[in-house]
C-alpha cells in the first residue's frame, strides 16, 4: 500500500500526486516510470516518475484524467492508498554532461520533462524548457523547472508568455544558439513536429513514447514500436527514444487500439456520476 | 477406513477408467467456469480400485517431482482421505494444480503398466480429488510445523518452480522470501493458464497454504529494477531464481503491428491476470469475433478457447504442422475441438493483412508439407510452392513461443548465460554465482508447469544441502545435517 501525502490540481485536468514509496524515490533515475494500479479490479498504467523526495520517501506522479482509470486516480485524497506501484521501469534518460539541452513539453508531458531538465541541471548543462498548453490555465510546472534553468512559455491563444506553439519557440532558439540536444515529450503530434525540426540541424533529439503496457518488464510486446526499422519494446528498451528514428504514425494508430473502449468506460462514467459528484477539488496543494 | 471386500485380480482388471464429469461442451464455450468437475467421491473410489499397486512403479519415474503415486492411492482406496492428502502433499507442494495441469499421458499415465492393455490408471483425477479435498480439509491435515532453521532464502518469481522451491524450502524451517515483479503470486499460473483450466481461487488456496507456512511474499517487486540479484544475494543466505522465459516471440511477418494483433502472452494476462473476462474488471480486451491463433502449444489452445469465450463466432487455430506434431496436452486439444475450435494444420502465416484504419483483416498463409525430421525427431515443415490462401480475421493471437527475459540478467554480471540468454546451471542447478540457484523456463527454455516444480523441487533440495555446508549434496546428506541442524536451534 502507498498513501498519498499530497495532492494538487495543475491544469483543469492534470493532477500531481505525491506518494509514499520510499524506495523508489532511493533509486529512481530521470526518464523512468512506475506501473500503478489502484485497487483491485483496476488497470495497470505506466506513470513516469515526474520527481522524487528521498528524505520524505515520497514520489510525484502527474497525471492526465483521460479514461477511467486515470480519471479513478486522480480523485484520490491525502491519505487514501494505492494498493501496487511497481518500479522503477525503463531506461534512465542519456543526459548530456556539457553544453546547452532545450526541453520541450506539451501538456502533461511537461511532467516527464521535469526531472530530465533536474538531471542536466545537476550535470552543469545550460537548460532551457519550453512548454505550453492551449491557455494559460494549462501550463504547469513552471516553477518547478524555473529552478533548473530557463523557462520559455507558450499558448496557443496568447494568454500566457509566447503565442503559438512550442515549436515555435523552439525555432526561435534553434535559430539564435547552437543547441547539443533537445528532449521533447507531449502528445505525438508535438514530439513528430519536434523531431522533423531538429533533424535538418543534425540536433539529437530524445523522446519519451507513451506506448500501451500491461506488465512494464517486457513480457507482453503491447508497448511494441517501430525505431529506425526494427521493433523495440517501449517498457524495457524506451521509454526514450532517438525522435529521428520514431516511427510516429505506428505510435498513434497502436495508441488508438482502446479508443472506443475508453469512450465506452468515460460515457458509463459520466452517466453513474449524475447527482454523485464529489466536491472541486482544491486549487492549491493539499497536504496532511 | 472402508469396509469394503479387497477386489481379486480378476474384478480389478475388469474395472474400466471412470470418465471425468466435464460441462457440456456448448455451455462451457460461452463462460469461463471450469471444464472439469471433477470426480465424485464415488468415482475416486472406483478409479483407485483400478491400481495394480505395482511392486516396481513406473508411474513415479514418469513424474518430474516422484510422486508416489501408488502410496497416496492405496490410502484413498482404503478410504483414508487424510493419509492420502499427506502423502501427496508430502512429494508435491502444488497437487491442485498438477491435478489440472499436467500432460499426464507422456508422464505418468503414459508408463502405467495398464495403459499396455486398455486404459491407464486416471492418476490426474485421482491426485485432484485428492488435492481438492485437502484443500477443502486443512484442519484435518497432519500439521507441518517445523523448528526455524534460522536461514535465510530469495526466491525470484512466484511461478510453478518458485512455489515448490517455496513449499519445499520452509518445510525444512528456512526463512523465505518470494520475489514477484506482478501484482499477484502465481505466475504463468495467474497470468497464463486460463479460470476455465484452473480457477485462479485455487491458485490463491496453494499460495495461501504457502503464506500460512510462513513463506513472505514482496509483489510488484522487478529483480533488475527494483532490486538487483547481487544486492538479493547480499541480504539473503542463498537465492532461488525462478523467473520464467518471459519475453513473447513474434512472427517477423509484415502486419505483425496492426492493431487486433497480440502476443499471447498479452492476450491472456489482459483476461486471465487484469480479468478482462469479468465485467467488473478496468482492463479493456479486443473482442474478436474471427480469431486466428498462431501456435500448436498448450498457451495456443488456452488463446483459442479464451476467444471462444469472448464471443468469437470463429476461432481457429493455424499450425504450421500436422495434428501428430501438436505439442498441446490431448485433452486441451480434444476439448478445443468439442467447443468448436477449427484447426488449420500445415499452414504458415506470411503476413497480417490490415484495413486502411490499421486494423487486421486477414491472414496470409502458406500451406506446408512436412520433410525430413529435424534434430528434434520432428518432421520439418517446408512450404509448398503458389499455394498461398488468407484467411479472413479481425483478430491475430501469436503463440509460437517464448525467448529469456534480460531484464534479472542483464544486472548480474557475475551470471553465465547460454547463447540464447538462458541462465547456465550445474548438475545441482547452482548457477556461477555461489549461493544463486536457478530453475525452470529461465534455465530450460519454454517448458510445462511440471518440468518448473522439479526444478523447483530439486532446487530446494540442494539449497539445504548447501545451506547445512554439505557441498556438493551427498544425497541425503544434506538433508539429515539440516534437519540436526534445525532440530538443534
Amino acid at each position: 500500500m502507498h498513501r498519498i501525502i499530497a495532492r494538487a490540481q495543475l491544469s483543469p485536468n492534470v493532477t500531481r500526486l505525491v506518494v509514499e514509496a520510499p524506495h523508489l524515490a532511493e533509486i529512481r533515475q530521470p526518464g523512468q516510470f512506475v506501473i500503478v494500479r489502484l485497487g483491485p479490479g483496476a488497470e495497470r498504467i505506466p506513470l513516469t516518475i515526474a520527481d522524487a523526495d528521498p528524505a520524505a520517501g515520497t514520489i510525484s506522479l502527474v497525471i492526465q484524467s483521460i479514461g477511467k482509470s486515470t480519471a479513478d486516480l486522480v480523485e484520490l485524497q491525502p491519505g487514501d492508498e494505492i494498493r501496487d506501484v511497481a518500479g522503477p521501469l525503463g531506461q534512465p534518460t542519456e543526459l548530456i554532461t556539457a553544453g546547452h539541452a532545450v526541453c520541450v513539453g506539451g501538456g502533461v508531458g511537461t511532467a516527464v520533462i521535469l526531472p530530465i531538465a533536474q538531471g542536466l541541471h545537476r550535470n552543469g548543462v545550460q537548460v532551457t524548457s519550453v512548454i505550453g498548453g492551449r491557455s494559460r490555465e494549462w501550463v504547469i510546472l513552471e516553477d518547478e523547472l524555473r529552478a533548473n534553468g530557463e523557462v520559455v512559455t507558450c499558448t496557443d491563444d496568447g494568454s500566457y508568455g509566447r503565442a503559438g506553439f512550442v515549436t515555435q519557440a523552439l525555432a526561435d532558439l534553434i535559430e539564435a544558439d547552437g543547441i547539443d540536444a533537445v528532449y521533447a515529450v507531449g502528445p505525438v503530434p508535438m514530439m513528430r513536429a519536434v523531431s522533423e525540426l531538429t533533424r535538418p540541424h543534425g540536433i539529437p533529439t530524445t523522446v519519451s513514447l507513451n506506448a500501451i503496457m500491461v506488465d512494464g518488464t517486457g513480457m507482453c510486446g503491447g508497448c511494441r514500436v517501430s525505431v529506425d526499422g526494427e521493433n523495440r519494446y517501449a517498457c524495457v528498451e524506451g521509454p526514450e527514444f532517438d525522435g529521428h528514428q520514431v516511427d510516429f504514425d505506428l505510435l498513434a494508430d497502436r495508441l488508438g487500439t482502446y479508443r472506443t473502449f475508453e469512450q465506452a468506460a468515460n460515457e458509463f462514467r459520466e452517466r453513474c456520476r449524475v447527482g454523485l459528484t464529489r466536491p472541486a477539488p482544491a486549487e492549491s496543494e493539499v497536504a496532511r | 477406513m472402508t469396509d469394503r471386500p479387497e477386489l481379486t485380480p480378476k474384478e480389478r482388471m475388469a474395472l474400466d477408467r471412470v470418465a471425468m464429469p466435464e460441462q457440456a461442451a456448448e455451455l462451457r464455450a460461452v463462460n469461463f467456469r471450469e471444464v472439469n468437475l471433477g470426480l465424485t467421491e464415488q468415482l475416486a473410489f472406483i478409479e483407485a480400485e483400478r491400481c495394480l499397486q505395482c511392486p516396481k512403479p513406473y508411474c513415479i519415474d514418469g513424474c518430474p517431482v516422484r510422486v508416489n503415486i501408488p502410496r497416496f492411492i492405496k490410502h484413498l482406496r482404503e478410504g483414508d482421505l487424510p493419509g492420502a492428502a499427506d502423502s501427496l502433499l508430502d512429494d508435491n507442494a502444488l497437487p491442485c494444480i498438477t491435478g489440472r495441469v499436467c500432460p499426464q499421458e507422456t508422464q505418468c499415465e503414459g508408463l502405467c503398466l495398464r495403459g499396455k492393455k486398455g486404459n491407464p490408471v486416471a492418476i490426474g483425477h485421482l491426485e485432484r480429488f485428492v488435492a481438492d479435498w485437502a484443500q477443502a480439509h486443512p484442519e484435518l491435515l497432519a500439521d507441518g510445523a517445523v523448528a526455524p532453521s534460522g536461514r535465510t532464502v530469495a526466491i525470484v518469481g512466484s511461478g510453478p518452480a518458485g512455489l515448490t522451491a517455496a513449499g519445499e524450502l520452509a518445510k525444512r524451517g528456512h526463512d523465505v522470501t518470494i520475489f514477484e515483479a506482478f501484482h499477484a503470486a502465481g505466475g504463468v499460473l495467474v497470468y497464463g493458464i486460463p479460470e476455465f483450466r484452473l480457477p485462479k481461487d485455487i491458485v490463491q488456496a496453494e499460495v495461501n497454504r504457502l503464506v500460512e507456512a510462513g513463506v513472505k511474499i514482496e509483489a510488484n517487486a522487478i529483480i533488475g529494477k527494483t532490486y538487483t540479484l547481487p544486492e538479493l544475494r547480499e541480504r539473503f543466505d542463498a537465492v532461488f531464481v525462478a523467473v520464467g522465459a518471459g519475453l513473447p516471440v513474434f512472427m517477423d511477418v509484415a502486419g505483425e503491428n496492426l492493431k487486433g494483433v497480440y502476443s499471447a502472452n498479452e492476450y491472456l494476462t489482459r483476461v486471465n491476470l487484469m480479468g478482462a473476462w469479468q465485467p467488473e474488471s478496468d482492463t479493456p480486451v479486443l473482442h474478436g469475433q474471427r480469431v486466428v491463433v498462431v501456435g500448436g502449444g498448450n498457451v495456443a489452445m488456452d488463446s483459442v478457447r479464451t476467444a471462444r469465450r469472448l464471443g468469437a463466432a470463429e476461432a481457429v487455430i493455424v499450425y504450421r504442422r500436422g495434428r501428430d506434431e501438436l505439442p498441446a496436452r490431448a485433452e486441451e486439444v480434444h476439448h478445443a475441438e468439442q467447443e468448436g475450435v477449427r484447426f488449420e494444420f500445415l499452414l504458415s502465416p506470411i503476413e497480417v493483412v490490415g484495413d486502411e484504419g490499421g486494423w487486421v483483416t486477414g491472414l496470409r498463409c502458406q500451406r506446408m508439407e512436412l520433410g525430413e525430421p529435424d534434430e528434434g525427431g520432428r518432421r520439418r515443415p517446408e512450404p509448398v510452392p503458389d499455394s498461398e490462401l488468407t484467411i479472413d480475421c479481425d483478430m491475430v493471437v501469436v503463440a509460437i513461443g517464448t525467448r529469456s527475459n534480460p531484464l534479472l540478467t542483464s544486472t548480474a554480471p557475475d551470471l553465465d548465460l547460454n547463447q540464447w540468454g538462458y541462465i547456465v546451471t550445474d548438475e545441482y542447478g547452482m548457477t556461477s554465482m555461489p549461493g544463486v540457484f536457478a530453475g525452470g523456463d529461465i534455465v530450460r527454455g519454454a517448458a510445462t508447469v511440471i518440468l518448473a516444480m522439479g526444478d523447483g523441487k530439486r532446487s530446494a533440495k540442494a539449497i539445504n544441502a548447501y545451506l547445512a555446508g554439505v557441498w556438493p549434496p551427498t544425497d541425503e546428506a544434506g538433508d539429515a545435517r539440516a534437519a540436526a541442524e534445525a532440530a538443534a536451534s
